[in-house]
């Protein structure tokens, strides 16, 4: 009953007010050329400006105070070094600071044109960047574990893990398979994509009702002032959207460091 | 349950006077409704108590609250990972 007024005051019966486009208006893009969109033109570019970014730092002067790009690039290194490699890998695992620093970065990069205006589509919102990386992760780390402890002892340390009584490894094998195997690379993509798609879905909704409540054909007066408070949630969203874009980064690769360590040095 | 059985009710009621079409795409819509809700409530009281735990951690040991917030972070991924695939399970059946 009450919606049935809401949508009489906005209009909807004449066919005006608020309607949700079709999705694939929201998320497919027009090809600028066969088989490059927008999504892809986003993550070439921010893979080339992080990789800019640490050419450029690298190639200044190291004997002088860091400044600029360069100081940038430290800060970046030493958040991955000591806030994601030392809480879950330890010292033995710097080697990883490569590796990782690429992922976060690029992460971070492709997520936050979700929040740039005029861009505002983050290249993680569709799910080949997130399956892929999700894909790449999954190989590293398996790799890693068989390279430290073979092929036999890395498996048997997955399926079998010690210090569970004999019996229980008809229940412990079969879960322990499937959550490492299957739900690690799964759970890993769709985190990162869902995440960013829900919050360019929030972006999208607010900013459609913001202008069909402030270009409301209907009972004007009343309407225009209603509008500006989904302006303002749409306001908040976007700065609670940077902390989302650096969070999910900052997981995605926290992640991959918890795997990569925990199939270097199995439990014991 | 009585909600529900009304939701039902409601959709059959509809649904007789709809093409089939339509009445299917509104049966998704409530079920994308209805499965992203059930979706949200267990993570939703999972990562109240991460963070309320993390916090009650840190408040006593401030000396470990890295630590204590690197892990917190990784719970609240796992079980927010719940949440979220209740959330494409949403969008595929709203829109696909």
């Amino acid at each position: 009953m009450f919606s049935n007024q809401i949508a009489v005051i906005l209009g909807e019966s004449a066919g005006r007010g608020f309607s949700f486009p079709p999705i694939n208006t929201i998320l497919r893009w027009k090809d600028v050329v066969p088989g490059i969109n927008k999504v892809v033109i986003i993550a070439i570019l921010s893979a080339v400006i992080g990789t800019t970014l640490f050419l450029v730092a690298s190639l200044k002067d190291a004997r002088k105070a860091p400044k600029g790009s360069r100081n940038l690039a430290e800060i970046i290194v030493e958040f991955i070094e000591k806030n994601i490699i030392m809480e879950t890998m330890g010292k033995s695992g710097m080697g990883w600071t490569p590796f990782l620093l690429t992922m976060f970065v690029f992460i971070y990069l492709c997520n936050l044109p979700g929040i740039i205006p005029f861009i505002q589509m983050p290249a993680t919102a569709r799910m080949g960047i997130p399956a892929f990386m999700a894909l790449l992760v999954w190989v590293v780390f398996n790799a890693t574990g068989i390279k430290h402890q073979g092929l036999f002892g890395y498996f048997k340390n997955v399926l079998f893990p010690p210090g569970v009584p004999k019996a229980l490894y008809i229940l412990v094998t079969p879960i322990e398979l499937i959550s490492t195997l299957v739900v690690r690379p799964f759970s890993l993509a769709v985190r990162l994509f869902a995440n960013m798609l829900a919050g360019h879905l929030l972006l999208v909704i607010f900013a459609l009702l913001t202008q069909s409540l402030i270009q409301a054909e209907t009972q004007k007066f009343f309407l225009v002032p209603i509008g500006i408070l989904p302006f303002a949630l749409l306001i908040f969203l976007t700065g609670f959207e940077i902390l989302v874009a650096f969070l999910q980064a900052y997981i995605f690769t926290v992640l991959t460091a918890v795997y990569i360590g925990g199939a270097t040095h199995p439990e014991h | 349950m009585e909600a529900l059985t009304r939701i039902a009710h409601a959709s059959i009621r509809v649904a007789a006077e709809l093409t089939p079409a339509e009445a299917k795409a509104n049966a998704a819509a409530q079920m994308a409704g209805l499965a992203y809700g059930l979706a949200a409530i267990g993570p939703g009281i999972g990562i109240g108590m991460i963070f309320g735990k993390a916090i009650e951690a840190m408040a006593r040991q401030p000396e470990s609250a890295g630590m204590v917030r690197t892990t917190m972070f990784l719970g609240v991924a796992f079980t927010e990972a719940l949440a979220l695939i209740g959330f494409v399970a949403f969008i595929l059946l709203k829109f696909a």
